[in-house]
C-alpha cells in the first residue's frame, strides 16, 4: 500500500497536534503565532495537494479510503477554507476568545475529518469521519466559554447532534444487516441486481441516513438545532459550521448516493424533493422575521440547503457540478458577509440588524463587500450567486424537476427581501453613532480576498466549472 | 470600420462597466474630474450606438455586427452579441438618454461618484440586454439593469408627501425592485423551461428560433415571459410599482427607467416570447391586447387625478406603455412597427419630461401641482420643452408620438377595432391632462412664491434640446426608422404567420 497517497491528510494530522504542541510551548506573548503555524502549514498542504493533480486512481486500506479526483478536489477546497477560516478567526479569537491553541488545534482535526468524509469509499469510515468533524464542532461551538448563549449552543448542538448520530448508525447497520456490505460499489452491485422498489429494510435503513445527513446539513424540519447554534457560536465558527460542514455533508452524499444508491434513485428521490422543498421555503420565509444577523443568516444558510438538496433529488453529473459550484460559490460569499459581520461586531459589539445603520459611511468598504455578499446570496448577476444558483437550477430542471426549480426561484426572490432589509440600514438610514469603524489591515486584505472569489465564480467561472467536471467524472462512471 | 465592427457592441457592454468603474479610483473630492469622465464616458456611449444606429444596413436586416464569445461551454452559454432592426432603436434610445441624463445630472451633489458608478453599471446592463443574443446573458444583463436601481433610487431619490399620502423614497425602491424581480422570477423559469424543451443545451437565441416548440408548451410558457417581461414593461395590473419608483427616483434615473429600461421589458417581449413561442403568442394576443388598453385608459385617467407632476408624467407612461402593448398584440407589421417606434418615442419624450420636471424640482423644491403656477414667466426654456414634450405625449402631427400612435391605430383598426376605438379616447385624455398641466403649472398666471426662479442652466437647455431635435427628426422625417424597424418585426411576424 503506497502511504505516500495520504500524505496531505498525514500533514494536517501532523499540523494540528504541532500547533496544540507549539501552544504548550510558547509563553504567552507568542501565542499570537499559532494561527500563522497553522495557516502556513496548511498552505504546504495545499501545495502537496496539488502535486498530486494527474495522479492516478487509487485506493487505501483496502478500499476505505479512495483517493481519486473527486477526493482530491474537495481536499483542496476544504484547505482552502482552512486558510480562509483561519484569517477571519485571527482577530476575533486574540479579542474574544482564550486558549487559542486548542481552537486552532482542534479547527486543524475538522479540517482533516472533512477531507476524509469526502474520501471515504465505504458507510462506517464515512460514519466515523463524520464524527469527527462532529466532535471538533461541538467544541468550536462551545469555544465561548464566558457566553453563556456559546456554552447553550453547545450543549443544544452535541444533543441533537449525537441523535443525529445515533440514527445514522441504525440505518448503516440497517443497510448492513440486509445488503451485508457497507461498501459503496458493493451496495450499488447489490442495488443492481434487486432492481426496484426496494426491500421495505433497505428503504427504512435509507430513510434513517438521510435524516441523519438532513439533521447534520440542518434540513427541515430537522433544522431546529441551527438558528440557535448559528446564533450562539462565536462568530468564525458560524461561518466555518454555515459553509464547511456543510460542504463536507454534500461530499460525502454526493459520492453516497451516486456510488451506492443511484438505482434507486426512484425511491429516494421524492424523499430529497419533499426535504428540499420544504426546507427553501421555510429557511427563506423564516429569515424575512430575523433581527439578529446571524440568525438571519442561519435561516439564509438553511435556505441554500434546500437548493442544494433539490440537486440531489434529481441525481446526475451535471446536478452535482452545480451543487460544488454552489458550494463554492455560496463559500467565499458567506464567508465574506460572516467576516463583515465579525469586523462590526470586534468593533462595536453589534449583531443586530438595526446596529448596521448608517454603515455606508461609517465603514464604507466593510458596508460595500457586505452588500456585493447579500446581493450574491440573493442571486444578482456579477456576483457568484447568479452563476451557481443559475447552473443548479438548470441543472435540475434538465434532471426533470422544472416545478421544483420554480419554488426554488420564488424563494430565492423571498430572500432577496430580506438581504435588501439589511442593506436598507446601511445605506438609507442614518446612523446614531458616527464614529468610523476601524478595520484591520489583516481583515481588509481577507476579505478582499473573499469579494474578489465572489466575483471571479460570478464573471468566468470556466476554470472552475471545468476543474469541477473532472472531480464528477469519477463518482459518475 | 470593418475589422472592428465585430468588437463594437461589446465595447457598448464593456465601456459603461469598465469605465464606470474606473471612477472608483477617481478620489471622491475631485469633483469636477468626476462629472468630466462621467460625461465623456456617456458621450463616447452615444457616439458608439450611433455609430451602430448609421451603420446598420436596413436593407440587408437581420443580426448584425455579430461576435461570439464561448463562456461556459458546460451548459453552452455563449456572449453572443447581436442586433437587428428592432434592437438598433432601443440602442440608440439608451445611448441618446444616457448623454442627456449624465448632463442633467451634471449639479448632482451627494456622493456623485457613487451615484454615476452605478449609474454607468445599469447602463452597461440596459445595453447589454439589447445586444444579447443568448438567453443567458439576456437575462444576466436583464438582472442587472435591475440591481442598481434599490441604491439609485433608496439613496439619491426624493419622497413624496403631501401628509395624508407619504410615499417615501425608501418605499418606491423596495416595490420596484420586488416588483422586478417577481418578474425575472418569471423570465428565468420561462428560459430554463426553454432550455430543457429544446434539449439543445444552448441558450443561443439564434439556434432556438429554428426549435418548433409544441402548442401545448408555447401557450402554457408564453404568459411567464409576457408577464415577466410586462411587468418591467408596466403592464396593468402590474404596473403599480412604475409611478412610485419613477416618482421616487432622481431625475437621471427616472429618464433612464422611464425612458429605456420600461423598454427592456417590451423588448424582452418581442425577442424572447413572441420570437420563440409565436403560437403561444397567438393565442394570449386577445389577453394582451385586453390589457394593453387598459393600461391606456386607466394610465390616462389616473394621469389626470394627480397632484405631484413626476406621478402625472409616472403615469402617463404607463398609460403609452400600453400603446406599444397594444401594437404588439395587434400581429400585423403595421401595428407591429409603430409600436417599436413608440417605444423609441416615448423614450425620449419621457426622457425629455421628466428632465424638465427634474429642472423645475431642482429650483422650488415642490412638485404640487397646486402650488407651482404660471412658471413660463421665469422659466420659458424649460416650459418651452416641456410643452413640447407633452404636445408629443398626446399626439401632434409632426412629433414622433403621433406617427407611431397612429400607426398602433390602424393596426389595431385592422385587427380589433373597437381597441383602435378606445386607443384613440385614450389619445383624448391625455389631451386632457397635458392640456390642464400646462396651463396651470406653466402658462397660468405667475404664482408670487415664483417670482424669484431662475430658468434651466444651458447645461440643462442643451440636454432637453438634444431629445427634442430626436423627438422632431423622427415626427418630421420617421421614413429611416420605419425601414429600419420593419427590416426587424417584418421576419417576425413572417415566423408567426407561417405557422
Amino acid at each position: 500500500m503506497n502511504f505516500m497517497l495520504f500524505a496531505p491528510e498525514f500533514a494536517v494530522t501532523v499540523l494540528a497536534f504541532l500547533v496544540l504542541g507549539a501552544d504548550l510551548v510558547l509563553n504567552r506573548d507568542n501565542k499570537r503565532y499559532l494561527p500563522w503555524i497553522g495557516l502556513i502549514g496548511l498552505i504546504g498542504v495545499l501545495v502537496l495537494s496539488l502535486l498530486y493533480l494527474g495522479n492516478k486512481d487509487a485506493e487505501l486500506y483496502d478500499g476505505l479510503f479512495l483517493i481519486d479526483g473527486f477526493s482530491l478536489f474537495f481536499k483542496i477546497f476544504f484547505v482552502v477554507l482552512g486558510v480562509l477560516v483561519i484569517l477571519l478567526s485571527v482577530d476575533f479569537v486574540k479579542q474574544h476568545l482564550s486558549h487559542p491553541g486548542e481552537y486552532y488545534g482542534i479547527l486543524l482535526f475538522s479540517i482533516l475529518a472533512m477531507m476524509l468524509m469526502a474520501a471515504s469509499g465505504e458507510l462506517l469510515t464515512a460514519y466515523i469521519s463524520l464524527e469527527l468533524l462532529s466532535f471538533s464542532l461541538y467544541v468550536l461551538v462551545a469555544f465561548g466559554r464566558e457566553n453563556p448563549r456559546s456554552n447553550e449552543a453547545g450543549v443544544k448542538y452535541i444533543l441533537l447532534g449525537a441523535f443525529a448520530s445515533a440514527l445514522l448508525l441504525f440505518g448503516i447497520s440497517q443497510i448492513y444487516g440486509l445488503l451485508g456490505t457497507t461498501r459503496f460499489a458493493e451496495i450499488r452491485e447489490v442495488l443492481l441486481l434487486d432492481p426496484s422498489p426496494l426491500n421495505p429494510g433497505v428503504s427504512i435503513g435509507l430513510v434513517f441516513i438521510l435524516v441523519g445527513i438532513g439533521f447534520k446539513v440542518a434540513a427541515v424540519p430537522f433544522h431546529m438545532w441551527a438558528p440557535d447554534v448559528y446564533e450562539g457560536a462565536p462568530t468564525p465558527v458560524t461561518a466555518y459550521l454555515a459553509v464547511g460542514s456543510k460542504a463536507a455533508a454534500f461530499a460525502l452524499v454526493l459520492r453516497l448516493f451516486s456510488q451506492a444508491f443511484m438505482p434507486a434513485i426512484d425511491d429516494w428521490q421524492i424523499i430529497l424533493v419533499v426535504l428540499a422543498a420544504l426546507t427553501m421555503t421555510l429557511g427563506n420565509l423564516v429569515a424575512l422575521v430575523q433581527t439578529n444577523i446571524k440568525r438571519m443568516l442561519a435561516y439564509s444558510s438553511i435556505g441554500h440547503v434546500g437548493f442544494l438538496l433539490m440537486g440531489v433529488a434529481a441525481l446526475s453529473q451535471l446536478t452535482s457540478d452545480g451543487i460544488i459550484l454552489h458550494l463554492a460559490g455560496y463559500g467565499f460569499t458567506n464567508l465574506a458577509a460572516f467576516l463583515c459581520v465579525i469586523v462590526l461586531y470586534n468593533a462595536t459589539g453589534e449583531e443586530d440588524i438595526s446596529g448596521y445603520a448608517g454603515l455606508a459611511t461609517r465603514a464604507p468598504f466593510v458596508a460595500l463587500a457586505l452588500s456585493i455578499s447579500l446581493f450574491s446570496l440573493a442571486g444578482l448577476p456579477f456576483f457568484a450567486g447568479f452563476t451557481t444558483k443559475f447552473y443548479l437550477f438548470t441543472a435540475v430542471a434538465k434532471g426533470g424537476l422544472i416545478w421544483l426549480v420554480g419554488i426554488a426561484i420564488v424563494s430565492s426572490l423571498v430572500s432577496l427581501y430580506y438581504y435588501l432589509m439589511v442593506i436598507k440600514q446601511m445605506y438609507m438610514v442614518e446612523a446614531r453613532d458616527h464614529s468610523s469603524v476601524g478595520v484591520s489591515g489583516l481583515n481588509k486584505m481577507t476579505l478582499g480576498l473573499l469579494v474578489a472569489g465572489v466575483l471571479v465564480i460570478g464573471v468566468y467561472p470556466r476554470p472552475l466549472v471545468d476543474a469541477i467536471q473532472g472531480a464528477t467524472t469519477i463518482i459518475f462512471p | 470600420m470593418p475589422g472592428l465592427d465585430s468588437y463594437i457592441l461589446l465595447a457598448l457592454i464593456s465601456v459603461p462597466f469598465l469605465g464606470g468603474l474606473s471612477l472608483v479610483l477617481v478620489p471622491s473630492r475631485e469633483l469636477y474630474a468626476i462629472r468630466v469622465i462621467a460625461v465623456g464616458l456617456s458621450l463616447l456611449l452615444l457616439g458608439l450606438s450611433a455609430y451602430v444606429f448609421l451603420a446598420y444596413d436596413s436593407d440587408v436586416g437581420g443580426y448584425q455586427f455579430a461576435a461570439d464569445y464561448e463562456w461556459l461551454p458546460a451548459l453552452g452559454i455563449k456572449l453572443l452579441l447581436g442586433v437587428d432592426g428592432i434592437s438598433v432603436p432601443m440602442v440608440l434610445l439608451t445611448g441618446i438618454v444616457t448623454f442627456t441624463g449624465v448632463l442633467i445630472s451634471w449639479n448632482i451633489e451627494s456622493r456623485p461618484k457613487d451615484f454615476f458608478v452605478l449609474f454607468f453599471l445599469l447602463v452597461a446592463g440596459v445595453f447589454g440586454v439589447f445586444v444579447s443574443l443568448d438567453l443567458f446573458f439576456f437575462f444576466f444583463f436583464y438582472e442587472i439593469a435591475v440591481l442598481p436601481m434599490y441604491l439609485l433610487i433608496g439613496v439619491w431619490g426624493s419622497s413624496s408627501d403631501f401628509g395624508s399620502f407619504l410615499r417615501p423614497k425608501e418605499y418606491g425602491a423596495m416595490k420596484l425592485m420586488i416588483y422586478l424581480v417577481a418578474g425575472s422570477v418569471l423570465v428565468w423559469v420561462g428560459i430554463i423551461a426553454l432550455y430543457v424543451e429544446a434539449g439543445l443545451d444552448t441558450f443561443s437565441l439564434l439556434r432556438l428560433e429554428g426549435e418548433v416548440f409544441s402548442p401545448g408548451f408555447q401557450a402554457f410558457f408564453f404568459p411567464f415571459f409576457m408577464v415577466g417581461f410586462g411587468i418591467l414593461a408596466g403592464l396593468w395590473p402590474f404596473h403599480t410599482w412604475s409611478p412610485d419608483g419613477h416618482v421616487a427616483a432622481p431625475t437621471s434615473v427616472s429618464m433612464l427607467h422611464a425612458g429605456v429600461l420600461m423598454k427592456l421589458g417590451a423588448y424582452g417581449i418581442i425577442r424572447v416570447g413572441l420570437d420563440l413561442l409565436p403560437q403561444g403568442a397567438e393565442d394570449w394576443m386577445p389577453v394582451l391586447i385586453g390589457l394593453g388598453t387598459v393600461n391606456v385608459i386607466y394610465g390616462a385617467v389616473a394621469a389626470m387625478g394627480q397632484r405631484d407632476l413626476k406621478y402625472v408624467i409616472g403615469y402617463s407612461s404607463v398609460s403609452h406603455m400600453g400603446y406599444v402593448l397594444i401594437g404588439f398584440a395587434t400581429l400585423n407589421a403595421v401595428g407591429m412597427g409603430g409600436a417599436v417606434l413608440q417605444m423609441f418615442s416615448h423614450g425620449i419624450m419621457t426622457a425629455l419630461l421628466f428632465a424638465a420636471v427634474g429642472v423645475i424640482y431642482d429650483r422650488t423644491h415642490i412638485r404640487d401641482i397646486g402650488v407651482l403656477e404660471g412658471l413660463a414667466k421665469r422659466m420659458g426654456m424649460t416650459a418651452a420643452f416641456f410643452a413640447v414634450a407633452g404636445l408629443t405625449s398626446l399626439g401632434l402631427p409632426g412629433l414622433s408620438g403621433f406617427v407611431a400612435e397612429l400607426m398602433v391605430f390602424i393596426g389595431a383598426f385592422q385587427s380589433y377595432p373597437l381597441v383602435g376605438v378606445l386607443g384613440v379616447i385614450g389619445a383624448a385624455i391625455t389631451a386632457v391632462y397635458i392640456l390642464r398641466l400646462l396651463g396651470k403649472v406653466f402658462f397660468g398666471p405667475l404664482g408670487t412664491r415664483w417670482e424669484g426662479l431662475t430658468d434651466a442652466s444651458r447645461l440643462e437647455g442643451f440636454s432637453m434640446g438634444i431629445l427634442v431635435i430626436f423627438l422632431l427628426a423622427v415626427g418630421l422625417y420617421p421614413r429611416p426608422w420605419m425601414d429600419m424597424i420593419n427590416s426587424g418585426v417584418v421576419p417576425l411576424l413572417e415566423r408567426v404567420a407561417g405557422l
